[in-house]
């Protein structure tokens, strides 16, 4: 490995330790540190730094709901906006005004003309080559890389991507339990938002039959996790809540 | 689970459209926004507001306009839904907004009201990474140093290690190239460890 390569993959390394890194340059840092000591020293600084920057944020709370309210109202108070037709959409419309026997010989008809054009590329390409000399041909392809698993910071991780939740501190014990709650049918999503930033829960699972869902709680023991329940219970816009 | 996470919005009842907008990803909700569905606002706000309010935070360092420039980021999603053309994820398409929205922000103060503001909001009664290192918390010294880096190093160390940017991403939200992106990331993890050092931890890298 020569210094400016080196150099190279120690800038990658927060990248890596946040696994946001391709699976190429992953595999690269990964080979590097199984082999460089230093390297994988100045990894496990990386690794701290990014535990207290995430330490450092998750201190910093959350913004009160008057932000989502002040944003509702806006919303409410803006233009109403027509519904934007998907593309999609425009084509089954289209589709739908057409006789079957339509379609059929629509579809006939299409697959004649790519068959006709296929063959007319063909005979071009074949003319191209005629007075050329043999030449090879290789399909493009890529070296397979299996993608590295991301590396976890030890500090408490943030909510992933595309995950719907509260925040879910880990409780002084360290555990979670789960609950089945059904809401009530006029719940509104602001509703079961706040009720989940509320008890501190997250949704992990659902709809089950009869309308429950699993819910993540922040409780430790038996005792912790009754009052959760009866906490829930005492809501609103929860129909039904028992532990899992 | 929802099965069907994309089904037809609009023709469930709503117990089922409140479930649909909360299994969704985020580019089905940013669709929805873009036709006018304010349950999916509501989803999609659920999903990122504390984050998106925490990287705020961090460059305006004041809560209260913080809490304002919450609701004009997603406000801003909200109106300008339909042009997202999902060249990238949607989270590093709202923190581009709040980035925006939070410099302009601070721009619009003078910088005498924003050092005394600074002064207020973010000094508190924690010790200084000197008390802290000779209570021998060491976990405690490097927030302080964290918090002590310029806006443009603190930006980019929160972007990479809480926000899970790529470096493609850190350079969308930023609009700097990629190149300028890992060496600014260098350079702010470079003044870290100057200031640790000062504070009398030494790491070994510099």
């Amino acid at each position: 490995m020569t210094p400016n390569e080196r150099q190279e993959l120690e800038t990658l390394l927060p990248w890596h330790a946040a696994g946001t890194l391709g699976p190429v340059d992953a595999a690269r840092v990964e080979a590097a540190l199984a082999s460089d000591q230093e390297l994988a020293r100045h990894f496990a600084i990386v690794r701290e730094e990014m535990a207290e920057t995430i330490h450092l944020n998750e201190a910093l709370g959350s913004p009160s709901p008057r932000a989502r309210d002040r944003l509702l109202a806006a919303i409410d108070a803006g233009p109403a906006r027509s519904p934007r037709t998907p593309f999609g959409a425009g084509i089954a419309r289209l589709f739908a005004g057409l006789t079957p026997q339509a379609v059929a010989w629509s579809a006939a008809i299409a697959a004649l003309v790519i068959v006709l054009q296929a063959g007319v590329i063909a005979t071009m390409l074949t003319g191209e080559r005629a007075g050329q000399r043999r030449a090879t041909f290789e399909t493009a392809s890529v070296p397979e890389v299996t993608p590295l698993p991301r590396v976890s910071a030890p500090a408490p991780a943030p909510a992933s991507r595309g995950s719907v939740t509260a925040a879910v501190p880990t409780s002084a014990s360290g555990a979670a339990s789960h609950v089945l709650v059904r809401f009530a049918p006029d719940a509104s999503i602001a509703d079961i938002t706040r009720f989940l930033e509320t008890n501190k829960a997250s949704v992990v699972d659902g709809p089950k039959p009869g309308g429950l869902y699993r819910l993540r709680v922040n409780a430790g023991g038996k005792d912790e996790l009754a009052s959760v329940v009866a906490t829930m219970q005492a809501s609103k816009i929860v129909g039904f809540v028992a532990p899992e | 689970m929802v099965d069907e996470p994309c089904r037809a919005f609009g023709r469930l009842p709503d117990e089922s459209r409140t479930l649909n907008a909360l299994e969704a990803s985020d580019e089905i909700l940013i669709g929805r926004i873009a036709g006018g569905d304010r349950l999916a606002m509501q989803a999609l706000y659920a999903r990122h507001h504390v984050k998106v309010f925490r990287f705020v935070l961090r460059l305006v360092r004041n809560e209260a306009s913080a809490q304002d420039l919450i609701s004009e980021v997603f406000l801003d999603v909200w109106r300008q839904a339909n042009r997202f053309e999902g060249r990238s994820a949607v989270s590093t398409w709202i923190l581009a907004i709040a980035r925006f929205k939070a410099l302009s922000s601070v721009r619009r103060r003078k910088e005498a009201e924003l050092d005394e503001e600074q002064a207020e909001a973010i000094e508190d009664d924690a010790d200084t990474p000197e008390i802290a290192l000779q209570k021998k918390d060491t976990g405690e010294v490097l927030r302080r140093c964290l918090a002590k880096l310029s806006p443009d190093h603190r930006e980019i160390i929160d972007l990479v290690y809480y926000h899970e940017k790529s470096v493609e991403e850190v350079a969308e939200i930023v609009a700097i190239p990629e190149n300028t992106v890992k060496t600014r990331m260098f350079y702010a993890r470079k003044k870290l460890a100057e200031l640790l050092k000062e504070a009398g931890v030494e790491r070994g890298w510099l």
